[in-house]
């Protein structure tokens, strides 16, 4: 497997703020790559180290087989800022120009990549008006428009989809999805929990300027959860006790008892073993573990709101 | 060439944003009005019959002369103001909005952009010196007939006066804020101002302690040395042994002091290009 991206313990500290502790990352080329974490864990530090925009103070990594900030590295890469701003002076059509020259593109090839992108991302009717003008919707695409103008092999993408509305949410999803139909590698930094799920193939969750845990999304390594509705008698210690030994007991409230099983098959036997006891079962049901059930296991209990 | 492309795109933006913000308009309407005012007063006093009869053809040229230099000087100030308040945000503005990520993220150099928009910001400045400084000249040979000696020698060191300026400004965008920046380039001009005060006064009245202050004052910025030097080169000798006005130095900078503040410029870029290279973005 080609790796688009990898670094070694990269570290970076603004005075004696340590943002970014020790990152070691590999995301391999195809992949949709969500990097998880709360506000203030070093998410955007981490990606502007990968784009060269900030040096890191040790470590070392490969962004396309180019150390990183290497500048030929950046024709081959697409970026949109978490706080995307532009020069709003300019129309959204006259931006992208200034972007593609910079890219190295020109010409006929960058007149038609602008046309195809603006319809892509329906903007091809107020191209001609000044980006100040524009909603927050319409500067996200305007500014996603911006990071394909180079077909690039490798987008980086922070929090694109924060402060916008369910359509506006839902295009970026698209987007993102044909990227990865394409072969296109996407690294989407994000604390948006549900918008990874839909999107990634595989998450690292960052804490405190540490990757504490990577997994892949379609297989589930935490096993699946099973909620039990039970009559009186389930509440009594002993049948709490004996239902631990199908799984991990996660919680119990008044009349829900909670397990973390490792597999599907563990419902019918814990049915059985309620049903020889008498106890009566209101329902049973098996879930796989959202990502924010994972998300606040890997946090932790000492998390605060960022 | 090739590696020369970043660097005029970021130029050409440069002259676009001038243009569409309308920075430039502004700076040209003040520019037009003084024009405006200068060639009605001119025209008023050498119209004036008063004027015509009681004056030696030496007297005529002295006043012209200095009247020239006077529309000059007010050129002058509105260049220092120009080249400071043109590029004071220019990369600083943009560190702070974020607008510069996306920017440098691209397959360019950091040194392409601040030399970019250095450039661009130049040509704006040089530009604008050209039609006010023209404009005066123009006014003072149509209706006064007169030339001041030496132009092709003032006007540049008056550019070279804003480049240092402007330098200044670009370079400091690259680490301060907007307004700390704006603050230090008046700030250096200012102290380089009243340092030449000081020392003509220092030079008339014999006190050498004060004409090295005022020397400092040059080596720590070099603008207004330019400027006296600019108005020494734009009068007759006659006038400047009479020392019959302001714009007549009692102390001349010396060409040392060009080298110095050519060189001034440079250093600063570099620094500047240095400082952003650096930078976390």
């Amino acid at each position: 497997m080609e790796m688009i991206l990898e670094t070694r313990s990269l570290s970076r500290r603004f005075g004696d703020k340590l943002a970014v502790a020790d990152l070691s990352l590999s995301v391999a080329r195809g992949e949709v790559f969500g990097f998880l974490g709360p506000n203030g864990a070093g998410k955007t530090t981490s990606l502007k180290m990968l784009l060269g925009l900030i040096e890191p103070s040790s470590g070392a990594g490969t962004v396309l087989g180019r150390p990183l900030g290497d500048r030929l590295a950046r024709r081959r890469l697409g970026f949109l800022p978490e706080h995307f701003r532009f020069q709003e002076w300019l129309s959204g059509r006259e931006m992208l120009e200034f972007h593609g020259r910079l890219l190295g593109l020109g010409g006929a090839a960058l007149r038609d990549r602008i046309e195809q992108l603006l319809e892509r991302v329906d903007l091809a009717d107020s191209a001609h008006r000044a980006i100040r003008t524009y909603s927050k919707g319409m500067m996200q695409r305007i500014g996603l428009a911006q990071a394909l103008l180079n077909e690039p092999e490798l987008v980086l993408l922070d929090e694109p989809t924060s402060g916008l509305d369910p359509l506006g949410r839902l295009l970026v999803r698209d987007m993102i999805h044909e990227l990865r139909d394409r072969g296109t590698t996407v690294f989407l930094n994000s604390h948006l929990l549900g918008e990874v799920e839909a999107t990634c193939d595989r998450v690292a969750f960052v804490k405190e300027g540490r990757t504490v845990r990577e997994l892949r999304l379609d297989d589930a390594p935490s096993g699946l959860e099973v909620a039990l509705r039970l009559g009186d008698g389930g509440r009594s210690a002993e049948a709490l006790e004996g239902l631990a030994r199908f799984g991990t007991r996660l919680a119990h409230g008044d009349s829900v008892v909670r397990l973390r099983v490792e597999s599907e098959r563990a419902a019918p036997e814990i049915a059985r073993w309620l049903v020889a006891r008498g106890i009566e079962i209101y329902e049973l049901r098996t879930v796989r573990p959202s990502l924010e059930t994972l998300f606040l296991e890997v946090m932790g209990d000492d998390q605060r709101p960022g | 060439m090739i590696a020369m492309r970043p660097i005029l795109t970021l130029t050409k933006l440069t002259l676009h944003e001038a243009m569409r913000r309308r920075i430039l308009l502004a700076a040209l309407l003040c520019g037009l009005a003084f024009l405006v005012l200068f060639g009605a007063g001119l025209h008023a006093i050498v119209s004036d019959p008063r004027s015509r009869a009681g004056m030696t053809l030496l007297e005529r040229r002295v006043m012209l002369n200095f009247l020239t230099l006077a529309g000059l000087y007010a050129v002058n100030f509105l260049l220092v103001m120009t080249a400071v308040l043109l590029p004071v945000d220019t990369l600083s503005g943009e560190i702070a909005s974020g607008v510069i990520q996306t920017v440098a993220a691209k397959p360019i150099r950091r040194s392409d952009i601040v030399l970019g928009k250095w450039l661009g910001h130049w040509l704006v400045m040089a530009g604008y010196l050209a039609l006010l400084a023209g404009g005066v000249l123009a006014i003072a040979r149509v209706f006064g007939h007169f030339t001041p000696p030496h132009v092709a020698r003032g006007l540049p060191l008056m550019l070279l006066e804003g480049t240092v300026l402007l330098t200044l400004s670009v370079a400091g965008g690259t680490r301060l804020s907007t307004v700390t920046n704006g603050i230090l380039a008046f700030g250096l001009y200012g102290l380089a101002f009243i340092g030449s005060w000081v020392e003509q006064i220092g030079t008339l009245t014999g006190h050498d302690t004060a004409r090295y202050v005022g020397t400092i004052a040059s080596l720590i910025m070099p603008t207004e040395a330019m400027w006296q030097l600019a108005a020494f080169n734009m009068q007759p000798p006659i006038m400047r042994e009479l020392a019959a006005t302001p714009f007549s130095p009692a102390s001349v900078p010396s060409a040392a002091m060009v080298v110095w503040a050519a060189a001034y410029a440079a250093v600063a870029l570099a620094i500047g290009v240095r400082a952003f290279t650096k930078r976390a973005l």
